[in-house]
């Protein structure tokens, strides 16, 4: 059509009249429009006073405090959390596995259920449910409320602003502190944020290491570990900050390996120069403390609890039947556990955990419960029978013992939720974020990499 | 409120009570709606918090800039409207070509809400005119929400809102979406604004250098000719003489379409 070039000539004609400076010309005219307005409409009482916002980040964000107060408030979290989440756990457990668990076999049996059909709603789809409810529900509630909490305050752009630095010296955006934080609760909206990130290269590694951030769906997970293993060397007294100490190192190990992958991948993959932004240090606003623990409960808790579920019920089903379809008369999920053995071994971990780990691809939470179905329903194969005696809180620790689990298989197993494939939620994120086969292999193989190879290293030293 | 407003004088009906009792919040259910309403706003100056006051929705809000980075959608009826609104991405600047701010100027230009809710942080306020400017050269169907009052008030900052909307030429409303004070005001503001009761006389730039005014006078002109009805043919001639060729291919999409 004619007519826009006509326009298309009429403006590149005044451009070379106007030189080049109109973009500059634009913005002082609309910077001193606003200043006129703001001079007429806005009275300032200067109170010469520093402001206590000022006062504050010239703590949270010093040198020489920056750091370890953001280590205090992440151990702080994390121990509420450990600590917090045990007797919760417990009622929990004890309700709905040693008392409601038992109630449901009688109710089947007095409904002459087939004993199939009663094993695979009850051993399978409830005891997977009641598990993921169990295990993930208390921390949850005690964590998001808490990470929420800081982040009203305002606290997330100071925790950039100390590690920008950082991010800088491993040829990655600053930014990138932001989706990372992002990441501690869900990789998938952490893949996402990055998109504040303008740098296409900048963007592209902060996308590949957002898994490096512990999720949700794996906290509880370290929690429990944390708790029966690693707690348990101590005394007592000291278990709960011991297994809190384990989580921060674990969570810390995963920044580390952010920070590290960052790094090689702006050195090979991803070469080129840190872009400058400018981040505004918003104000302190004093949380409404009610309503964010109200909103973080319904918000984030519940609807990452509802996602474990829908994912555990069928998963549920789906262990239930692989343990009890029968080749030769050994259960197939023990035929697959078996040939996946060896493997585990040279991991430090086992068949049933890299099974778990294949069925847990849609969600992380699904891993403890498939390890524990699993173990139960392959090792003590007694279909129909309640596995479980009430009363018992300590179960979860016995059980994994009594199977062969020792402090190795505990770390490693901490060391490989750390360092594995994103679930496949936030594989797909990926992939419609980058748009890229490459660069979402790229981000599934380079965690997953990692992680065999540190568990095999460790397992190989620790048997020495 | 099923019954007629049969006695209420004026001082009742205008209470914050009487109007909140208007309001219907939807949620997401967006269907068959008489006005769309755009949320924007420098980052972090609480547009999700007013989206969450207006639709009864709970988008996660956070305290850092660049939280939202997709835009939100929900829905309110008030009075005998139904609103869709759209919460969009904080941005800076609509004249920056950066991708995080692509989604919030994509749509104010093109996606040509009915009513634009610049929401502005109190006590930041001339920065946030930086932007509200530009909002105002794409639309003159604006309303110019001062968030964090309550901040500002803590500040010692005070901000006579009557002089703004003399200034800005669009209806100014204060509010401290968090307690949900200014609510009620806001959704008045946005209804007549929508409904046509009020008619905006958006602010123009004035501080061009003469030789620059007579440049985009005579672009906005002959844009104008060709494009009768176009709202903002100033800021496309902007864009034009910034060496933004392509608007031109989306305008003529746009007014095809």
């Amino acid at each position: 059509m004619n007519r826009e070039d006509d326009l298309v000539k009429l403006a590149r004609q005044l451009r070379w009249q106007l030189g080049e400076n109109f973009h500059d010309k634009l913005v002082e005219g609309i910077y001193a429009d606003a200043h006129q307005i703001v001079r007429d409409a806005v009275q300032r009482q200067e109170s010469g006073a520093t402001p206590l916002d000022i006062k504050i980040d010239r703590i949270v964000t010093s040198k020489r405090f920056g750091f370890p107060i953001m280590f205090a408030l992440l151990a702080l979290v994390l121990w509420l959390t450990v600590v917090g989440a045990n007797y919760p756990s417990a009622w929990l457990h004890e309700l709905l596995i040693g008392k409601l668990y038992p109630l449901l076999h009688a109710a089947a049996g007095r409904l002459h259920l087939s004993p199939g059909l009663a094993g695979m709603l009850i051993d399978g789809m409830y005891l997977s449910t009641a598990w993921v409810i169990s295990v993930m529900l208390p921390p949850m509630a005690i964590f998001f409320p808490l990470f929420t909490l800081l982040e009203d305050l305002g606290y997330l752009p100071r925790v950039a602003f100390n590690l920008d630095r950082v991010f800088r010296g491993v040829g990655a955006h600053g930014k990138q502190a932001l989706t990372m934080t992002m990441g501690f609760g869900c990789n998938a909206a952490g893949v996402i944020a990055t998109r504040i990130i303008d740098s296409p290269r900048e963007r592209l590694i902060a996308i590949i290491t957002n898994n490096f951030s512990l999720c949700n769906g794996r906290w509880p997970l370290q929690i429990l570990l944390a708790t029966i293993f690693i707690g348990a060397l101590v005394p007592a007294q000291w278990s709960g900050l011991a297994a809190m100490a384990a989580v921060v190192g674990i969570a810390m190990l995963g920044i580390a390996f952010m920070f590290l992958s960052s790094w090689l991948l702006s050195r090979t993959a991803l070469r080129g120069e840190v872009s400058s932004f400018h981040l505004e240090l918003p104000p302190y606003r004093p949380p409404r403390i009610w309503k964010t623990i109200y909103t973080s409960l319904m918000d984030r808790t519940l609807i990452v609890l509802w996602r474990a579920i829908i994912f555990a019920a069928p998963a549920g089903i789906l262990i239930w039947v692989v343990s009890n379809i029968q080749i030769h008369g050994v259960p197939l999920a023990a035929r697959i556990t078996d040939a996946l053995d060896p493997i585990g071994w040279w991991m430090g971990l086992n068949g049933i955990i890299l099974l778990a780990y294949i069925i847990a691809i849609p969600a992380n939470e699904l891993v403890i419960p498939a390890i524990l179905m699993l173990t139960v329903l392959i090792h003590h194969h007694t279909a129909g029978v309640t596995l479980f005696e009430p009363g018992q809180t300590t179960q979860v620790a016995t059980l994994l013992r009594q199977n062969g689990w020792t402090l190795l298989t505990a770390v490693n197993l901490m060391l490989f939720s750390l360092l594995h494939n994103p679930c496949s939620t936030t594989i797909y994120t990926i992939y419609k974020e980058t748009g890229s086969v490459k660069w979402t292999a790229m981000a599934v193989l380079l965690p997953l990499l990692l992680g065999i190879l540190i568990t095999v290293l460790i397992a190989f030293f620790w048997r020495l | 409120m099923t019954g007629e407003p049969l006695h209420t004088t004026h001082d009742c009906a205008s209470c914050p009570q009487a109007t909140m009792a208007h309001l219907q919040k939807l949620g997401v259910e967006t269907r068959g709606f008489d006005f769309v309403v755009a949320l924007a706003g420098n980052p972090n100056t609480g547009k999700s918090t007013v989206f969450n006051a207006l639709t009864g929705l709970k988008q996660h809000t956070g305290n850092w800039p660049g939280k939202t980075v997709t835009r939100a959608e929900g829905a309110f009826v008030f009075k005998d409207k139904k609103f869709k609104i759209i919460d969009l991405p904080g941005t800076y600047s609509l004249l920056s070509t950066s991708k995080d701010e692509e989604v919030a100027r994509n749509f104010l230009l093109f996606g040509r809400p009915d009513v634009t809710v610049i929401v502005a942080d109190a006590t930041r306020l001339e920065r946030n005119l930086n932007l509200a400017l530009q909002i105002l050269e794409i639309t003159d169907r604006a309303v110019l929400c001062v968030n964090l009052m309550d901040e500002a008030r803590r500040h010692g900052i005070r901000v006579d809102l009557r002089a703004l909307a003399r200034r800005l030429g669009v209806p100014v409303v204060g509010t401290s979406a968090r307690y949900l004070q200014g609510i009620p005001e806001l959704l008045e503001a946005i209804y007549d604004v929508a409904t046509g009761k009020v008619r905006c006389k958006p602010h123009r730039i004035q501080s061009l250098p003469p030789h620059i005014e007579k440049a985009v006078r005579t672009l906005s002109q002959k844009i104008e000719q060709q494009f009768p009805g176009l709202p903002n043919s100033r800021w496309i001639a902007f864009r034009l003489l910034e060496g933004e060729t392509g608007i031109i291919e989306a305008l003529k999409n746009q007014m095809s379409g």
